[in-house]
This record gives C-alpha cells, structure tokens and sequence, in this order.
C-alpha cells in the first residue's frame, strides 16, 4: 500500500535537527545487518455515531450556532456538550447557544505546529471562553501579531464559506479580535 | 495507613534513550524486570501478581500489549492487572501494586511500567485531527503552555525560573547513568537561547521522548524483612498512597493549581503523618515535564504557599545541595517514557530511602515523595517512602 506525501499527518514543523527521527543511541551488534526497524504505514476507517448532545451541537455548527447545554444544578452551560454535567453528573437538556463573542482565557504563541491542520508558524492557540459558557473552547487566533494576544482580549470566530459549512468544529478556521474593552484577568480564573 | 505494611525491596530501570533499537519491547522490559528481582534477591519464581502500566495505547499504535507480553513478563498463571491513567499511569501502576500487598492477598508484586516512544509519535497523537472533537494543533506543550502563562502572570516569577528548572534538572541527570539526556555542556544561556517551541516554553525546558522500563519489586513485612537480610539493603516503606482526579474541563476547575493535586498531596501527607512537608521531607521526586511545572507544584503539593513556588527554585532550596532537592535524578526533563515516567518518580524517592540513588543520592534521607500526574492535569498519584517503618 502507498501513501501520499501530503496525507503524512506525523510531519511537523520542527526546526532542522530538533527531534528528527532519532537514531539508535545504544550500540547494537547484531551481525550481519539484521532488519531492527521498519516503517509501516497504517490507516483506519471509522464510523462516529457521536450521541444526542453532540450531535446537536454539531447540528448547531452547520448554522454557525455554538450550542452548549446547561447543568441544571449550577445554572452554568457547558460547551462542547457531553449530555451529562462533569460538576454535577446531572444530565443536561436544556440547549443555550453561547458566543458568538468569546474572551482569551489564556493562549500560548506556538512555533512548531502538529497536523494537517496546524497553521503557518508561529501561530497563537488559545483558549476561547464564549459568551454565556462556563468552560473554554481551544482554537487559534488569526489577523493579529502573535505578540499582541492578551489574556482577557474580546475575539469572534471567522468561520469557513457558507458552502463549505459541515457538521464539524473545522467550521470556526480561527478567531480574531474585536474592538471590545478587554475582560479582567481574575473574572476569568476557573473557566479555562 | 490502611492495610498491611509493605515495602520496595527492589528496584530495576532500563538504560533510557531515544531509541532503544538494541532491543525489542520485551527485552527491554525484561532488563528492567530482572535489574529489579536481582536487587530483591528474588526470581520470577517468588512473584505473587504483576502489575503494569503504560500510556494510551494510541501512542505506540499497539492494543493491549500486555497481552503478548504476559510470558515475557513472567506472568504466565498469575494474576496480570494493567492500570490506565495517561501520564500518571507510572504512579498509579505502583499504587495499585502496593494495595495487592497491603489488602494480604498477595506477599510479593512485581510492577512495570514502560513506553516506548520512538515507534510512535506521542506529540502527533495528541493533536490528531478528528472533526468531531477539538483539535490541538500543537501537541502537550501547546496544551500546557497556556496555564504556565496564566501562572506566570499571577506569580510575577522572573523568566528566568523556568531556565534555572532546566539547567538543574539537566545537570542532575548528569549524575544518572539511566538518564536519557546527558548535555555535559548545557549551560544557563545556552537554554536562554534554545528555540522557543510553545511560548513560554522553551526546545531545553521540555522533556525529551525516550525508550525505557522501570520495574519495582513491593513486599510485606515478612518478606521485605527477608529480601533485606538476604540483599543487605534496607526496603523502602510505603507510608502513604493517594491518587486523585477531576474532570478535563468543569467549571471551577483552576488548571494552574487543581484541587485533585492539592488533595492528593493532602490526603498522602495524613497517611504518613506529615504536617509540615516542607521540614519533614526530605527529597521529592516530583512529574516536571515542562520546567515551569517545578514551582507550580511545589505550591500544589504544599511545599510553598500560592505564588511563592518559584523563591524555592530562585534561591537553590530545590538543588541537591538545597534542603528540599526536587528531581536529583535529573526528572522527566531529562527522560520521559510516558507510561514510565510516574513509576520512575515513585522509584527514585524509594532509591533516595534506601540509600541507594548512587551520585545522585541525597545523604541521609529518610522520608521522600514520588508524585505523578496525567491527562489534561487531571489524574494524580502520590506516595511517600521512609527508611524507617510506619
């Protein structure tokens, strides 16, 4: 079996020399050149049946909607939804849509990225608190310097062309800032 | 305590590397496994039960290895238990070994816990596109790296901490022979000027992927008592086994300082009668991946109060020359086979116990801490070893 080049999700974007495919570091007398080490390609297909809450959510996606759902212990919604509160173990049915607004909880500026989705370096993944949800969605920010991103800054998601809106988060291509005041560091602890 | 006394009374690791190619996976445990029976003073022929853990099997792209692996192990018509707990595994691998001895069932466990990091790519599994899911473009770092910033901002520590983390951690390793990195010439700048990976994280502030195994032997009393007569090297007791967790993501949840890691430490301390960690230990051996997970655990763990983690590490209490070294075996920055990595925290601190650490061996200790923790800073293991009975 083949693969094609541009389908080798292990390649990352390291500098050259830094964690290239390391070689054996412990001598090793084997004779005659025996096989040690082999690259086999492997692939698998799946079917995702993902349950009633995130298909929902995913569902809310196909619309630019973010759709969380809500603890009804603590009031609090909850986003991607699992169905259950992880604070309460109640089940969650009531549906909130959230964001779009959403506020950087915290980020770090990323100079090696990892998969075929991974943006050109260096890029800023953060943590992206919606309006209205009580935990934060991982994403990465686009049309700002990386050294720019605060703790606290106002974003909203940029999302792919209307025909190519799917039931996924590859939807949100990234988030950018918006002329909003930022929000205090300390209204955001616990909602990473 | 609850249970029966038990004890370490052996100790085995692999030489770690990038690659272990000399080897195949079951050679490489069986080194450790038999580095370990040899300092018991025992044979596969004494062992009770096995115990093992490793990682997500999706990091090395092998089911259930455990399986395949069950005569190399010696496990052939005993009991073999496999324990899950991502990057904590290692640490609780041990735990659940120690309650075989503890509850009477068992008078002898061995326990392993391996990875094997150069036939995968961890990093690429980590961020592994699914569409359904979040996706993490950039690996552990990149998943951590946002909860150092945060700590870096309430703590106001200097940039310079997460560089003193590595050169130390770097320069104990030097003093074991089992450690993967060996950077005789690393210095203070030359990790000042390694690439930036994961701002604030630096290429020298962040561990390594390493091929390795470590294996320990847990004993009763009795038993303990007999392998030491027979080695001539005291047992290290277990005085405190505590493992917590907390949910990924839950509202509340304070990933720079969680409460699963802070009752962990809590619930392990009054087990082994500890009020004052920061005077009663006397070495810890602590999961410090990133180097700036030094002094955010030593305030989760009760060695410093809240914001002030990163003094210990400025003014050199965290050296081995310091009064509460961290990491003389040169840590997970200098060697970290993921499944592996717990267990060799809680194998290092029975060394430190027993008198056995070599070069890197801090003089007299007595009481030391093994901790460990795993998934998105959600699983913890902890216990505490003393030279003396509890």
């Amino acid at each position: 079996m083949s693969i094609d080049p541009s389908e080798d999700r292990s390649v990352s974007t390291l500098p050259e020399g830094l964690w290239t495919q390391p070689v054996p570091s412990v001598p090793v007398d084997l004779g005659d050149d025996p096989v040690q080490r082999q690259v086999v390609p492997a692939s698998m297909r799946y079917d995702y049946s993902p349950g009633l809450a995130t298909s929902r959510f995913l569902r809310g996606l196909a619309e630019k909607r973010i759709l969380g759902e809500r603890c009804p212990e603590t009031g609090e919604v909850y986003v991607p939804p699992r169905g259950v509160s992880p604070v309460s173990g109640l089940r969650t049915t009531e549906q909130v849509e959230v964001g779009p607004k959403a506020t950087i909880t915290s980020f770090c500026v990323v100079h090696i990225g990892f998969g075929v989705n991974a943006p050109p370096t260096p890029f800023v993944s953060a943590l992206f608190l919606p309006d209205g949800a009580a935990v934060s969605l991982y994403g990465t920010m686009g049309e700002i310097a990386h050294d720019e991103v605060r703790i606290g800054m106002r974003v909203e998601p940029v999302w792919v062309d209307d025909a190519d809106l799917t039931t996924s988060m590859e939807n949100i291509r990234y988030w950018r800032p918006i002329d909003e005041p930022d929000v205090p560091a300390e209204q955001l602890k616990g909602h990473m | 305590m609850a249970g029966n006394r038990v004890a370490v009374v052996g100790v085995g690791q692999t030489k770690y590397a990038a690659v272990r190619g000399d080897v195949s996976l079951p050679g490489l445990l069986r080194e450790a496994v038999f580095r370990a029976l040899d300092d018991a003073h025992l044979t596969m022929a004494d062992i009770d039960a096995i115990v093992v853990g490793k990682a997500p099997d999706f990091f090395e792209g092998m089911m259930m290895p455990e399986t395949y692996l069950a005569e190399a192990l010696g496990a052939v018509g005993k009991p073999l238990f496999r324990v899950h707990t991502a990057g904590s595994v290692g640490g609780s691998t041990a735990i659940v070994a120690a309650s075989h001895v503890q509850s009477g069932v068992h008078d002898r466990v061995l326990t392993i816990a391996w990875q094997q990091q150069s036939v995968s790519e961890a990093m690429w599994a980590l961020s592994f596109p699914i569409p359904f899911q979040q996706q993490l473009v950039a690996g552990a770092g990149g998943y951590f790296a946002p909860f150092i910033r945060e700590y870096i901002r309430r703590s106001n520590a200097p940039d310079e901490i997460g560089i003193l983390v590595a050169l130390k951690d770097r320069l104990n390793a030097l003093k074991n022979p089992y450690a993967h990195l060996h950077e005789p010439d690393i210095t203070f700048d030359s990790i000042r000027e390694s690439f930036m990976l994961w701002e604030p994280i630096r290429y020298s502030e962040t561990c390594p992927g390493s091929d390795g195994a470590i294996a320990l032997v847990l004993a009763s009393e009795d038993a303990a008592e007999a392998s030491a007569a027979s080695s001539g090297v005291p047992p290290a007791w277990i005085h405190g086994t505590a493992m917590r967790s907390e949910p990924a993501t839950a509202s509340g949840r304070d990933q720079v300082n969680p409460d699963a890691g802070k009752e962990c430490a809590a619930d392990v301390y009054a087990q082994a009668g500890i009020t004052d960690p920061r005077r009663q230990v006397d070495v810890v051996e602590m999961y410090v991946p990133f180097s700036w997970y030094e002094p955010m655990w030593l305030e989760n763990l009760g060695f410093a109060p809240e914001g002030e983690g990163w003094r210990l590490t400025e003014d050199g209490t965290t050296q081995m020359t310091g009064d509460l070294p961290v990491n003389c075996s040169g840590g997970v920055l200098s060697t970290n086979p993921i499944g592996a990595s717990g267990m060799i925290r809680f194998g290092e601190a029975a060394l430190q116990v027993r008198g056995q650490a070599g070069d890197h061996q801090i003089d007299g200790a007595r009481v030391a801490v093994g901790h460990a923790y795993g998934g998105a800073a959600q699983f913890y293991a902890m216990w505490v070893v003393g030279s003396e009975k509890p």
